[in-house]
């Protein structure tokens, strides 16, 4: 419908299209930025709708985090309490559970970022293996499709299998219930994290690994290395700098356990192992509704993944020279 | 060693076809081999049994698969379970309003989506870079629960079906893999025919880089499908109304709270609990069926959305 409105500033501008654009004129401010939306004013349009969707449900909310500084007052709104300091962040720390769900949060993630960043790893290695470039494939697309079952529909699983007695490894566990025990908790969480995600984490690993250079196999091949060692020497070093960049990256939700995988697989039997931050911030704060006390705790969580991905980050400057930023 | 082998080195150089990456096997590798191939076995197995025990599960007598007789295939074969699923009125409702948010929220995320990654992909339009940090820094800070929960309120989105399509409207990871998208697999070349041919960027967008793009829309469609199709946040923290929940806030009632309408008072309690477990059985296979039917059509696209978004990190 605007088919015809762009070329004509264009054409009374003077200067052909994209070669000429660093050297802009210098002109006055107001006349470069009319000059400007002359030319873009259609980008800024087919941005707008992403502009505006991340200013009012992203930016709008992050406004809103000084609520963990204030009181809440319903009639006030969001940023109209009175100013209280970090007395919040005091009542978090002093809480009675306090240690338990850092406790909880920590050993969960921990176990599923390290073996959740092993698992694919090694399941690349593996189906890089596989000679035949059709079993290959197939294999590769059936590990990969648990990725696309839902969470509600994977935690039901898990407790049919777990099942005492009845389900798959409920019968070998006997009469005792993984579901209902504390200790177990973290294991069947970042068990059946694996079984669901390590085939489609592995699809970068793979890509990676297709793109190494044969001649390197031969080369090593003449030199007398034998499979373990070609996995070992070519392989292993051709996907180590994409999984240093993807594990700093995981690294930033250290306290960053999904919500929903641990939501759902809570019971009054395993609760002392299995409430998070995230877990407690909707307990207290959309249940309980105190909104101050649980938006501190949401942005003590938020500040501590941000600092492991700073760490992080510059362990891995240190070490390997990777780095995000 | 030390001869230089002439023969195999220009063989495998001359021929960098898919075959030539098998590599000729060492007697002392067969070994190896053998140990790779129980592995990958087992591991296939790990992955597919447990979802064929649930298909032939919801097969079969329930009192047959309690007492573990059902294994590998289907026993006492009935669709008792499927009977009683059909009729039950919220596995209907839960589908029909997951499909009305699947389909909205899926077209909305590629209209708002597809723009503004466009936009953000014209090397020389100075200010992306600006505006992509403005998109990247809210993948690393968010405002968290509370905030987003009091802002939904406020805008009178709770218990509504707004709440499902337009807080997601844009994921700024989508946005930057269909950006990368048309970075590298659009030849510039086409802006410069479009130029002279006196398209402007929004002409241009429509007529010349969708009619290209099949591969990223399906990618990007699809991620935002199964994103709704499996979204049961939504529904738990801003919805309360049985009439508005969508499929995965049903399965949950009737999968987890164990809510089955098993009903008829004259079964033994054992009985019933059979009968709500084959329920669960169909009620899983029910629900992801439709992703399921659509998967071996689609399947090489989500991988493919991987290596895009890789490229561009």
């Amino acid at each position: 419908m605007t088919l015809t409105d762009h070329p004509r500033p264009r054409q009374g501008s003077g200067t052909s299209p994209r070669p000429a654009a660093p050297a802009r004129p210098r002109l006055a401010s107001g006349a470069r930025l009319r000059h400007h939306l002359q030319r873009y004013w259609q980008l800024w349009l087919m941005l707008l709708p992403a502009l505006a969707a991340v200013a009012v449900f992203s930016y709008v909310p992050l406004y809103g985090v000084q609520l963990a500084f204030r009181e809440y007052d319903i009639t006030k709104g969001l940023t109209g309490g009175e100013f209280v300091g970090l007395e919040y962040f005091r009542q978090f720390v002093r809480d009675p559970m306090f240690t338990r769900i850092l406790a909880n949060t920590v050993r969960i993630s921990l176990w599923t970022l390290v073996m959740g960043f092993i698992a694919p790893l090694l399941l690349a290695l593996l189906i890089n293996q596989i000679a035949s470039p059709r079993v290959k494939s197939v294999v590769q697309t059936i590990t990969y499709t648990p990725h696309f079952i839902s969470t509600v529909v994977m935690v039901s699983m898990i407790t049919i299998f777990l099942a005492p007695g009845t389900g798959l490894v409920g019968k070998l566990t006997g009469g005792s219930n993984l579901m209902g025990d504390p200790d177990a908790f973290a294991t069947v969480y970042w068990v059946s994290e694996i079984w669901q995600h390590a085939g489609w984490n592995c699809i970068i690993y793979l890509a990676a690994l297709s793109s190494v250079d044969m001649a390197l196999y031969e080369a090593a091949k003449l030199d007398g290395a034998g499979r373990l060692q070609l996995i070992r020497y070519v392989d292993l070093p051709a996907i180590l700098p994409t999984a240093g960049v993807l594990l700093i990256l995981t690294m930033g939700s250290v306290l960053g356990v999904g919500f929903e995988k641990v939501w759902l697989m809570q019971n009054t039997l395993n609760i002392t192992a299995s409430e998070v931050i995230s877990t407690y911030t909707y307990r207290i704060g959309i249940l309980g509704s105190q909104f101050s006390y649980s938006t501190a705790i949401g942005l003590f969580n938020s500040v501590v993944n941000f600092l492991f991905l700073i760490a992080a980050n510059a362990i891995a400057r240190r070490t390997s020279g990777t780095s995000l930023f | 060693m030390t001869n230089p082998a002439p023969v195999p080195v220009p063989k495998y150089t001359a021929l960098p076809r898919a075959r030539s990456r098998r590599l000729r096997r060492e007697p002392a590798d067969r070994l190896v081999d053998a140990v790779i191939g129980v592995i990958v076995v087992l591991i296939v197995l790990a992955i597919v049994y447990p979802v064929w025990f649930i298909v032939i599960a919801s097969f079969s007598d329930p009192a047959l698969v309690a007492t573990g007789k059902v294994t590998l295939f289907p026993r006492g074969i009935t669709l008792g379970g499927y009977e009683k699923i059909l009729a039950d009125s919220r596995i209907w409702i839960g589908y029909r309003n997951t499909i009305l948010y699947s389909v909205l929220g899926t077209a909305v995320n590629l209209l708002v989506t597809l723009p503004a990654a466009f936009a953000l992909s014209r090397p020389e339009f100075r200010p992306r870079r600006v505006v992509m940090i403005v998109f990247a820094f809210t993948m690393f800070f968010s405002g968290g629960l509370i905030p987003s929960y009091l802002l939904i309120k406020q805008l009178g989105m709770l218990d509504s079906i707004w709440v499902f399509i337009l807080p997601g409207a844009l994921n700024v990871f989508n946005m930057i893999i269909a950006r990368s998208f048309f970075e590298s697999a659009i030849p510039e070349e086409l802006r410069d025919a479009a130029q002279v041919d006196g398209l402007s960027y929004l002409g241009y967008f429509v007529r010349v880089v969708l009619p290209l793009s099949g591969a990223i829309i399906a990618v990007v469609g699809l991620y935002y499908f199964v994103g709704h199709w499996n979204d049961y946040f939504t529904g738990l923290i801003y919805v309360h109304s049985q009439e508005l929940q969508p499929l995965q806030n049903v399965l949950q009632m009737i999968l987890l709270a164990n809510q089955t309408q098993t009903g008829s008072a004259a079964m033994s309690a054992s009985d019933a609990q059979n009968f709500a477990d084959q329920i669960k059985f169909g009620v899983i296979i029910v629900s992801t069926l439709p992703l399921l039917v659509i998967y071996p059509f689609l399947q090489r696209y989500f991988a493919k959305g991987v290596m895009i978004g890789a490229v561009k990190g």
